[in-house]
């Protein structure tokens, strides 16, 4: 089972939503599309859900040209950012709406919800209104109506984005279990690296439009093949600096240098960009290899166990964050160390320098 | 700037409350300093946007007291307690530019011209707003609206506190961090009392310097955010804060000693309870593989980037680790280690050992 | 996000597509056949061009009509959106007594028409109906059978009383979805009740008041059955509304392509005056 969308694309009075996107998704995984606001995955989902026609290309689902069909024909569900719940109806009939309108057998319909509401943890609530449940509840009853249809397609669109902190780390940890063992592609939509990290799958790193990389989760955030999927990848944002190469020295300015890795002397002398991850930019050395950088602190933010600096360096924002509490107070200049073994190098059209 | 007293403060949304559970507050006995950064952290119903608008004066509590500097402001109305609030949608004036905004509460309460337009120039360029003074402010973003609605707090000199209430909500994830580190800056600069209510404990750790984390209309621990970090003095603070939260394993408690599938725990504190209700409370970061430990079976390994979670089963209790990326990661059975000094005994949910408990 | 291109759906539409078609559309054209003919009602035609509207348009009596209408529909334009506002602020948001003013304020739009028009009648009449009664008894002479200043008076405060609760309710639904936080931010500022009024309410209920406006427009330059039972046009001719002279016209003297010919005219000038309203709100809204 596999959607495969070809050259699609979305064109809406002149603008481009979505650039030509050639995806091959498989059942079985956890598929996310994760990019910023405005990148493009909700257009994309509503594509892949039939919702919208692509303005060009074509989308074939388990072998055949779905394109055209009209989303009604095609076996899919969706579960939203807001908990969408049909509020005048019982939990239990939320959850068995869909087999309703496929006119499924009575009997058969109770076994069904009942099983679907164990696995999400709600079958104490089957009688009562979703306006009586809190709201990681009322999501539970959204997936499970997701889930009973059994469709072959399961889309959801930042589900957890509305749900307190601590509840969107229990559902995460649930996810994953529930919805793999299904032989339906899944694709999950998100804002946040760690939450597409966490599920572990492929990604879809989005840009503005574009799938800038498309891979297993681990490879595309270890490996991003450009900035702009490295970037996608970084929470805080990753820091980055034009390098120059000469002879076998990477140069920023004349205080900040550092000799060019075996790894990488083959490549040509000239301009580079540089990008280090935030938790490999420490605010004390903590080994002999790490390239000194002088800064300004704009702010430090320190949770209990964590320290998140801003600082300007390099004519740059940079953040750095580590473990342990560093405090340091604002416009103090200070020195950052940047781990120049675990970083990245891009060329002048950002992709990525393979060691 | 005042310091802010709350004394013996309840309060019910219900005329005739009768037990427990129709209290959205309970009884609260709190006292902030001025000027300091606090923030109020809890789970979705817990009563910190009821505490957050007694503090405002939109809701007038069903009993106790309200103290700004030992003055009494319980029946105050909100503008006479002159305090700011910004909210969770960002509130703005559609039909005024920026600079109107701004202005507004100081030409409300009758400031010369003058003095209006010096103050918001000062406040528009604290909140980087300067370039959009003349815009309609209908057209910003979220995030500019939001700024605005600080603005709109900070540009009265006789505020004693703003308070936020989950101001982050409606802004794009990849430009909240913006949002948060600007808010710490502006406290740090103009150092007014600044109340912040959220359930994302990253804002409220990074922002605070005391945390007051609430639970079911209940304080149930106030310190700075190390102190919550390393020192939880009930279960519900060591699982709340922290990603992911503390573990929290039952055990048996033998001599005063924790054990642990038959193995003795070191333990930070004592107790002297005798079996039932004791749990121990370990965080994710302080748990080690070793050679000689508790044994347990790896079952599962996620890559979050910076760190992996690895999920281990122990006699059937769940047991999650932290460890640094490339750390080695045993494949089935292991053992692993508690550090001592942050392995603690909880009964009943309380440190065992503070006063009061057992 | 665009909905599914569904062909079949042309199929539904059809039936009321042939029912507008022979009730509105092909009527219409009989309108428009009428205006540019003359016939003496035989069946025999001769072709007029625009000579019938010609003579309408420069007819006093139609420039007449014309006046009174555009003075009736200003007055009550003036009347009832300000007085909908005004009672729409006054109701309350919340609690129990919210539905028993919102049915109150739906009562007078469930009167049919002429029903309106008959109750109004009785009610004013100088000497049995409780309002004329009461207005003569306090020494103002009224009579608005006889009177143009009192008939206009009667006719305008029965359009007030049967149409303002539409403002209302349209307003308070504008009203009641400004979320709290707007007015608790107001409080926190300072602002007066005229400030909260100015930069709050009105600006969040400008959608609303487009819609009322428009509708109200429309519909009192169309009014027929309320002034007909009222006052039947009269006395002699001041109150005689576009509409009702158009059926005098028309029925009453068969001047069937005069008649015509005034009602495209009478249908052009709503379109016309709505559309310029509609793109000034519009642009308003825009800026």
């Amino acid at each position: 089972m596999s959607l495969e969308l070809k050259q699609v694309t979305k064109i809406v009075d002149g603008e481009t939503y979505i650039y030509p996107t050639n995806l091959h998704l498989e059942a079985g995984t956890f598929n996310i599309l994760l990019g910023t606001t405005l990148s493009g995955k909700t257009t994309l989902m509503q594509l892949m859900a039939g919702l919208d026609k692509p303005s060009s290309g074509e989308i074939w689902f388990d072998g055949a040209n779905v394109t055209n069909m009209a989303v009604q024909k095609r076996n899919v569900s969706m579960v939203y950012q807001q908990f969408i719940n049909y509020p005048n109806m019982s939990v239990f009939d939320n959850i068995a709406s869909p087999l309703r309108v496929a006119k499924m057998q009575h009997g058969e319909i109770e076994k069904r919800v009942g099983d679907i509401a164990e696995i999400l943890q709600i079958s104490q609530m089957l009688d009562r209104r979703p306006s009586e449940l809190s709201g990681g509840q009322q999501q539970r009853v959204a997936m499970a109506r997701a889930l009973v249809k059994d469709s072959q397609l399961i889309l959801f669109d930042e589900p957890l984005a509305n749900l307190d902190f601590k509840l969107r780390e229990e559902l995460r940890d649930e996810l994953p279990r529930i919805f793999s063992e299904r032989n339906s592609v899944v694709v999950y939509a998100t804002t946040e690296p760690s939450e597409a990290l966490l599920f572990g799958g492929k990604t879809a790193a989005m840009y503005e439009g574009t799938v800038a990389q498309f891979g297993d989760t681990g490879e595309v955030y270890r490996q991003p093949r450009n900035l702009k999927s490295a970037q996608v990848f970084s929470e805080p944002p990753l820091n980055t600096a034009v390098v120059h190469k000469s002879e076998n020295v990477f140069k920023i300015n004349d205080d900040v240098s550092w000799p060019v890795a075996k790894a990488y002397e083959h490549i040509s002398d000239g301009e580079y960009t540089v990008g280090i991850r935030p938790h490999h930019v420490y605010p004390h050395r903590m080994n002999d290899e790490h390239i000194a950088i002088e800064g300004v602190v704009q702010v430090a933010e320190l949770s209990g166990s964590e320290s998140m600096i801003h600082f300007t360096t390099l004519g740059n924002s940079w953040v750095s964050l580590s473990h342990g509490v560093h405090a340091f107070a604002a416009q103090e200049k200070t020195t950052l160390y940047a781990d120049v073994a675990n970083c990245f190098y891009f060329d002048t059209d950002n992709k990525l320098i393979t060691a | 700037m005042a310091k802010i007293t709350l004394s013996n403060l309840r309060h019910s949304y219900l005329q005739n409350p009768k037990d427990d559970a129709d209290w959205a507050l309970k009884k609260l006995d709190l006292e902030w300093d001025d000027g300091g950064a606090y923030a109020l952290l809890g789970p979705s119903g817990c009563g910190k946007t009821t505490l957050l608008n007694l503090i405002s004066g939109l809701l007038t509590a069903s009993h106790g007291q309200i103290l700004f500097d030992d003055q009494d402001v319980s029946l105050l109305p909100p503008d006479k307690r002159h305090i700011a609030q910004v909210f969770q949608f960002p509130v703005v004036y559609d039909t005024m530019t920026v600079y109107d905004n701004l202005a507004f509460p100081l030409r409300n309460r009758g400031i010369d011209e003058g003095t209006v337009d010096r103050r918001v120039r000062e406040v528009a360029d604290m909140t980087d707003l300067t370039s959009m003074l003349t815009r309609r402010a209908s057209k910003l973003t979220a995030d500019g609206k939001q700024k605005i609605s600080l603005g709109r707090g900070m540009v009265r000199t006789d505020v004693n506190a703003i308070l936020f209430d989950e101001p982050l909500t409606v802004i794009d994830p990849h430009l909240k961090f913006q949002l948060r580190s600007k808010l710490k800056e502006l406290h740090d600069r103009v150092n007014r009392t600044m109340i912040y209510v959220t359930h994302d404990q990253t804002e409220a750790l990074t922002f605070a310097d005391k945390v007051v984390v609430m639970n079911m209309g209940e304080v149930v621990q106030i310190g700075t955010p190390v102190d919550l970090f390393e020192r939880p003095q009930h279960t519900f603070v060591g699982h709340f804060i922290g990603s992911p939260g503390m573990n929290v394993i039952p055990c048996e408690i033998h001599d005063g000693q924790a054990h642990l599938s038959g193995q003795r725990l070191e333990t930070v504190n004592k107790s002297s309870a005798s079996t039932t209700g004791a749990e121990i409370g370990i965080r994710p970061e302080f748990i080690s593989f070793s050679d000689h430990g508790l044994p347990v079976k790896v079952v599962k390994v996620s890559d979050s980037g910076r760190f992996n979670i690895v999920e281990a089963n122990c006699d059937g209790y769940k047991i999650k680790l932290l460890l640094e990326e490339g750390a080695p990661i045993p494949s089935e059975d292991a053992k692993i280690k508690f550090d001592p000094s942050s392995t603690r005994i909880y009964v009943d949910g309380w440190l065992s050992g503070l006063e009061g408990t057992v | 996000m665009n909905k599914t291109v569904n062909q079949k759906a042309w199929f539904l539409v059809l039936p009321v597509l042939a029912l507008v078609a022979f009730n509105a559309i092909i009527p219409l054209m009989t309108v428009v056949n009428y205006s540019v003919q003359e016939t003496f009602g035989d069946n025999t035609f001769f072709w007029a061009g625009v000579l019938w509207f010609e003579e309408i348009l420069r007819s006093e009596r139609f420039h007449a009509s014309l006046g009174r209408q555009l003075f009736f529909t200003f007055s009550i334009l003036a009347i009832e959106i300000p007085l909908g506002v005004i009672i729409a602020l006054a109701m309350p948001r919340k609690g129990i007594w919210v539905s028993v003013c919102l049915v109150l304020m739906a009562m007078p739009l469930l009167i049919p028409w002429n029903v309106v028009g008959a109750m109004w009648n009785i009610f004013a009449l100088p000497d049995i109906g409780l309002l004329g009664k009461m207005l003569n008894g306090m020494g103002i002479d009224y009579n608005f059978t006889r009177q143009p200043v009192a008939a206009w008076a009667t006719l305008i405060a029965m359009d007030v009383w049967h149409w303002t609760s539409l403002v209302v309710l349209l307003a308070y639904a504008g009203l009641v979805s400004i979320p709290d936080a707007y007015y608790q931010a107001a409080k926190i500022d300072g602002a007066s009740s005229w400030a909260i009024f100015r930069y709050i309410q009105l600006p969040k209920m400008k959608r609303v008041l487009t819609i009322a406006i428009l509708l109200r427009f429309m519909d009192s330059f169309n009014i027929y059955t309320e002034p007909f039972v009222l006052t039947g046009g009269g006395p002699g001719n001041s109150t005689t509304l576009l509409s009702i002279d158009l059926v005098k016209l028309a029925l009453g003297q068969f001047d069937l392509g005069p008649a015509a010919a005034m009602s495209l005219i009478y249908f052009l000038v709503i379109l016309l005056l709505s559309w310029v309203f509609y793109t000034l709100m519009m642009r308003n809204e825009e800026q």
